[in-house]
């Protein structure tokens, strides 16, 4: 049986997306012979795939070209049928990995471990369970093991370039027609993305609306961070859903998380956990995110917000 | 129209969870359970359905140990017509509970099937993908809103980089966001009602799933604890110290 790890890259806009760097991290502690990269989507996906060729570290880049790869639906049943020659199928935990992986797995009969967080051996892995509030160690039965990583739990800074692998173009199966895509509202990103940047700023209900969120804007633009929120803000309508850390949302593991009028549910603390340094500012002394962060400050943010932008300026 | 909508048991989302000190698993004995958020969400919005028209019964399913009945009366009680039990020696994980789902809905043929996109236990978030390529049925998944429009659904997904939105054609697979709705709760006068509704019971092996579990747990911990840290008096000394003992800021 060989032991090809084959991980599914991501691409958004005709550009590989970086999180193949952490799959990749991943990839290497699962002790695979071979490590192939299945790219799948539209004509744009050559550069994708050539980009993916020059990621250090991988022996073969599969290229499946197809509009209709888009749909979770065709592509998990292109990476079903890949997976048949493969002993771990990996991609980075996101919105696209639930869609298609967990549909491929369910093809293939195997049951998939998502939101991987440590690699013990080929079949042992560590994952968090009921919002990262217990950790459970699995060991997985099935002949092919699918896997979704996440990304903050793999450090890929140790990941360089190669002279590019060889590219093969694979039968991009069948658009089974049922559903579509009919459009995207997409946020306009002006700061640095939310699960890869190094300074966070978050708001939460606290914020009172969304033009206070300027209050943040202004600075996260100080420190080059990116902007985040708890759900209660997203709910509350202040911002969009792409903001939104926690449980539900976006894992993110920054060098400093601070979270502004947040009060710290269970949920949006299993989003920011894994942060170095956490820094709170919240009117309430009691509340649950100061049993967590590194430093407090029990404020008005509405008076803290301007002095910290002014102590940001000195 | 019918819609078959998926309940799950788990403990209370607003109950500290706790690690049991053998290891093996946590502790649930004596905790408050409830039905998963997620699957309340999937309800609600199958209950709107039936209200205006767009489907003729919503039919409750879950599968579990026995208690999940008392989920599964809870369905009945905000409004559900009839309810299926599974009953399965331990829980299922998300590759049974779909082959149990697809099953009953291959007994059941409903237009719809709607879940909860994850369940705050497991937090796997696979069930309803699987469900969806057992039956080679399309999907829509983690939705903030959805509507019928001539055999198929227009529905708001929500992705990485926003909203994305998209059209299903029927059957097909429904996972419900959290900001899908707002669920309703169960009134005394449909409580005492929903004892009197109908509930089905039947094993995995009545439906011959195999429903025996692919995943071994080895162990269950805690996280490693992160100690509460200082107070700060005021921003310029919380950036004094971000800056020289955290060394996070330049």
């Amino acid at each position: 049986m060989s032991a090809t790890v084959l991980i599914v890259a991501e691409h958004e806009n005709g550009a590989l997306n970086e999180s193949l760097k952490n799959a990749l991290a991943a990839a290497m502690q699962l002790g695979g012979d071979a490590m192939e990269v299945l790219v799948m989507g539209d004509d744009g996906c050559r550069a994708v795939a050539e980009k993916a060729a020059t990621v250090a570290g991988v022996n073969t880049v599969r290229l499946a070209l197809s509009p209709a790869l888009l749909l979770a639906e065709n592509a998990a049943t292109v990476i079903a049928r890949e997976a048949k020659d493969c002993s771990h199928i990996l991609m980075c935990a996101s919105a696209k990995s639930r869609a298609c992986l967990a549909r491929a797995a369910a093809l293939a009969d195997c049951q998939m471990i998502s939101d991987v967080v440590a690699v013990q051996d080929a079949q042992t892995f560590v994952r968090p369970i009921y919002a990262g509030n217990a950790l459970t160690t699995v060991q997985s039965a099935d002949a092919i093991k699918f896997i979704s990583a996440r990304a903050t739990a793999f450090d890929a800074e140790e990941i360089g370039e190669q002279s590019p692998a060889p590219i093969n173009e694979i039968d991009s199966g069948e658009d089974c027609k049922l559903s579509e895509i009919t459009g995207e509202k997409v946020s306009e990103l002006t700061r640095p993305e939310l699960t890869g940047a190094r300074i966070v700023v978050s708001g939460g209900r606290g914020m009172g609306g969304a033009e206070n969120f300027k209050l943040l804007e202004s600075i996260a633009d100080k420190l080059g961070a990116a902007i985040g929120a708890s759900r209660a803000a997203v709910d509350a309508g202040y911002v969009s859903n792409d903001f939104q850390v926690g449980q539900t949302g976006k894992i993110v593991a920054p060098d400093l998380y601070v979270a502004v009028g947040i009060s710290g549910a269970i949920q949006h603390i299993a989003g920011i956990k894994d942060a170095k340094c956490i820094a709170a500012i919240n009117k309430d002394p009691d509340a649950p995110i100061f049993d967590i962060a590194d430093y407090g400050l029990v404020a008005d943010l509405f008076e803290a917000l301007p002095e910290l932008e002014k102590a940001l300026g000195e | 129209m019918k819609i078959l909508v998926t309940v799950k048991r788990v403990i209370d989302p607003y109950v500290k969870v706790r690690v049991r000190a053998d290891g093996a698993g946590v502790e649930t004995e004596g905790v408050k359970m409830a039905m998963n958020p997620f699957c309340e969400n999937a309800l609600e919005e199958a209950l709107r359905w039936r209200e205006k028209g767009e489907a003729s019964e919503v039919v409750a399913l879950s599968a579990g140990g026995a208690q999940c009945a008392e989920t599964l009366r809870a369905a009945l009680a905000v409004g559900a017509d009839r309810a299926i039990f599974v009953k399965t020696e331990s829980p299922p994980e998300p590759l049974a509970a779909a082959k149990i789902i697809a099953a009953v809905a291959r007994r059941e043929n409903p237009g719809i099937v709607w879940m909860g996109k994850q369940a705050i236990d497991g937090d796997f978030n696979q069930t309803g993908q699987m469900t969806a390529a057992l039956l080679g049925w399309g999907q829509a998944l983690f939705l903030s809103a959805a509507k019928l429009e001539g055999g198929a659904v227009l529905a708001e997904s929500e992705v990485d980089s926003g909203i994305q939105t998209v059209r299903v054609k029927t059957p097909c697979i429904l996972t419900a966001d959290l900001r899908l709705n707002e669920p309703r709760y169960a009134t005394l006068p449909n409580i005492m009602k929903a004892k009197k509704k109908p509930l089905e019971e039947m094993s995995a092996a009545d439906l011959g799933v195999d429903d025996s579990p692919r995943l071994t747990v080895l162990a269950t911990a805690e996280p490693p604890p992160r100690a509460a840290g200082k107070r700060v008096e005021n921003a310029a000394e919380l950036v004094r110290l971000l800056r020289e003992e955290a060394k996070v800021l330049s």
